[in-house]
């Protein structure tokens, strides 16, 4: 298996795919950066955790969807994870170099769990450059150095950036397993990115809560029951779970709760951050749920290509 | 060639004597068509079998079952005394197979890529760099060895196939249409280097449609068709079972046929019957007895031109099975 995943880092460190989407990931953070060093002295931060701003900060004016979370959440992970499986399966299959390999006396398994750390591997590294790059970039420009809190935080967004990515390359592969034409394992996976990642938190969820539980008189438990509904369908998508949970983890001026709260509740509420355990605590479900989505596909892709009969015609 | 000769490794069960590939009711079914029906085949060891059929006759299948790459719906396997299914790996250890369309890793050079097949076969890597340089020399590809293989010609594919079949030692080999696509000098250079591989130790098992490439290489084959065998055994055998049941048709030419001829021809023992048309006589013998009938002849002075054994190409063998079935 180390010799399987070794030749597949080679061959992604020599391919014009990871440079091209290592550029990408690097540019696009340097222009978000770029617009939350603007906008970072009229947001208002608690000093403890300046150097968290330069991450979650929208520009002045440009719309907060073009911050370096979200552009992360919304695009460059699930990019990268899908280029990194789509063709993992299928491309070995149509160039005829599966047979090949399934003659050595090598575990079948080998071949998709090499395949699935090599990409994990891959993405550590892209991430953890792009995170470096930007902080390094960001600690030069506001001067401000990260409070060991913050470096945890940031380590364990890290971790949580792998876990997503590695959902959608485990979806990736497992179509590149369904599918014998890398083309059309391609579009499902994008496919499937699009609509989790846009229109489902955009159009579809909205539409199931209002049919579901209605507004129809403006009363307050039913804008709660709706809100609620509208929240617990969003978070069917993955998307939506990572954004929840690095919305907390990189934010923790933010409220102490994740659901629909009135007024006066807040009123109530102590408005200290969140500690990191705390923090922790709260996004433990969307954690185990984006692991266990990533585990799921990768179990059905494996499952899958133990079962498949290999020929070459 | 370094080669070791491999007799001597420790086998598993008990195999018959000779023997190194086995199968008993090999049965294989997809979808409720059954592409290989109830097959036994013995291919002995240190010769080159050929496995042919038309089209879809479970030719593919088959090898794919003996390798452990599928799984038979029933009946069983022996390569080398192991089971594939059961026990696919040691199995895999000691058998090369060159699939029909064999694929390389582009972007890497030949080095590189039976370097890759080494790894995976756990040869260490100072044996495996000599054994490439020793391999990719025998297929006539010392020259290209770092080169990239997208720029290999289909011939050259087809060679680096061969080495890379080979970089194991293996005591069997499965072929699958090694020469498809080749042009005659690439055939002829692949048919040599199979040829040559009894002498060390290897089994090879060539599946192919190329009759007379099979013809001129192997030693036995086997026809299968819609999964069932339908004939087997050497070549000469099958020959004379399939047109002279059993026996030998030797042919004479001369210029002065005469009953005194025929009578002194019938006198030679073995001999069945004499037919005459024309200048040609057709003669029906238990065994090759041309040097006696010569001799007669010869002796007689009858003037011989010529004298032949009748020899049935897989051609005419191949033509008959199949346009009776």
């Amino acid at each position: 298996m180390i010799a399987i995943c070794r030749k597949e880092l080679a061959d992604y460190f020599t391919s014009v795919r990871f440079v091209i989407l290592f550029l990408l990931a690097c540019l696009a953070s340097a222009g978000a950066l770029y617009a939350a060093y603007a906008g970072i002295r009229s947001a208002d931060i608690p000093t403890d955790f300046l150097f968290l701003g330069l991450f979650i900060t929208p520009g002045e004016a440009i719309p907060s969807i073009f911050t370096f979370v979200n552009l992360m959440a919304l695009f460059f992970i699930p990019i990268i994870g899908i280029s990194l499986g789509f063709d993992a399966i299928n491309k070995e299959r149509s160039n005829g170099t599966l047979s090949r390999i399934m003659s050595q006396p090598i575990y079948r398994d080998n071949v998709i769990n090499g395949k699935f750390l090599a990409g994990i591997f891959i993405l550590f590294i892209i991430m953890m450059a792009t995170l470096l790059i930007v902080s390094g970039l960001g600690l030069r420009l506001i001067g401000v150095p990260p409070t060991s809190e913050e470096i945890v935080r940031l380590f364990l967004y890290l971790i949580f950036t792998i876990i997503y990515g590695a959902f959608w390359m485990g979806l990736s592969i497992l179509f590149s397993t369904l599918f014998r034409s890398v083309a059309i394992s391609l579009i499902a996976t994008i496919g499937i990115w699009l609509f989790f990642s846009f229109f489902y938190i955009l159009m579809i969820a909205p539409a199931i809560a209002d049919a579901i539980a209605p507004i129809a008189n403006g009363a307050v438990e039913a804008r709660i029951h709706n809100m609620e509904l509208l929240l617990a369908l969003s978070r069917v998508s993955p998307s939506y779970l990572f954004s929840e949970a690095t919305s907390v983890l990189l934010n923790p001026p933010l409220l102490g709760s994740l659901g629909v709260i009135t007024l006066e509740q807040v009123v109530f509420m102590i408005p200290t951050p969140l500690s990191l355990g705390q923090s922790m605590i709260l996004i433990w479900p969307q954690l185990t749920g984006l692991i266990a989505l990533t585990g799921i596909c990768f179990a059905v892709s494996y499952v899958i290509f133990m079962r498949q009969e290999i020929r070459s015609t | 060639m370094l080669y070791l000769s491999l007799c001597d490794s420790a086998d598993g069960d008990e195999m018959s004597q000779g023997i190194i590939v086995e199968t008993k009711d090999l049965t294989k079914s997809y979808d409720g068509t059954t592409v290989v029906d109830h097959l036994n085949l013995r291919i002995p060891e240190k010769e080159i079998f050929g496995l042919l059929g038309p089209n879809g006759a479970g030719k593919t299948t088959t090898i794919l079952m003996l390798l452990g790459l599928t799984e038979p719906v029933s009946g069983s396997a022996r390569v080398c005394g192991f089971n594939p299914t059961r026990e696919p790996l040691k199995v895999k250890r000691l058998v090369g197979y060159m699939p029909e369309n064999i694929g390389f890793y582009e972007n890497l050079t030949a080095r590189e890529n039976l370097d890759f097949i080494a790894q995976l076969n756990n040869i260490s890597a100072a044996k495996a760099h000599s054994k490439i340089s020793e391999l990719l020399g025998v297929v006539g590809l010392g020259e290209v060895v770092e080169q990239q293989v997208g720029t290999f010609s289909r011939g050259m594919k087809q060679r680096l196939g061969i080495a890379d079949a080979l970089i194991k030692e293996p005591k069997v080999v499965f072929f699958d249409e090694p020469t498809a696509g080749l042009d005659p000098e690439g055939i002829n250079q692949i048919l040599d280097l199979i040829a040559s591989l009894p002498q060390i130790g290897t089994t090879v098992v060539l599946c192919s449609h190329r009759l007379y490439e099979v013809q001129r290489v192997c030693h036995s084959v086997a026809i299968l068709s819609k999964g069932k065998m339908v004939v087997e055994g050497s070549l000469d055998e099958l020959g004379r079972e399939a047109f002279a049941g059993g026996r030998y048709l030797i042919e004479i030419e001369t210029s002065q046929p005469s009953p005194q001829l025929l009578d002194i021809i019938k006198g030679v023992s073995g001999v069945a019957k004499v037919e005459t048309t024309g200048n040609l006589l057709l003669i029906n013998a238990d065994s090759d007895l041309r040097a006696e009938i010569a001799k007669v002849m010869v002796q007689n002075d009858f003037p011989l031109t010529q004298i032949k054994i009748q020899e049935v190409t897989l051609d005419d063998i191949y033509m008959r099975y199949f346009h009776e079935g």
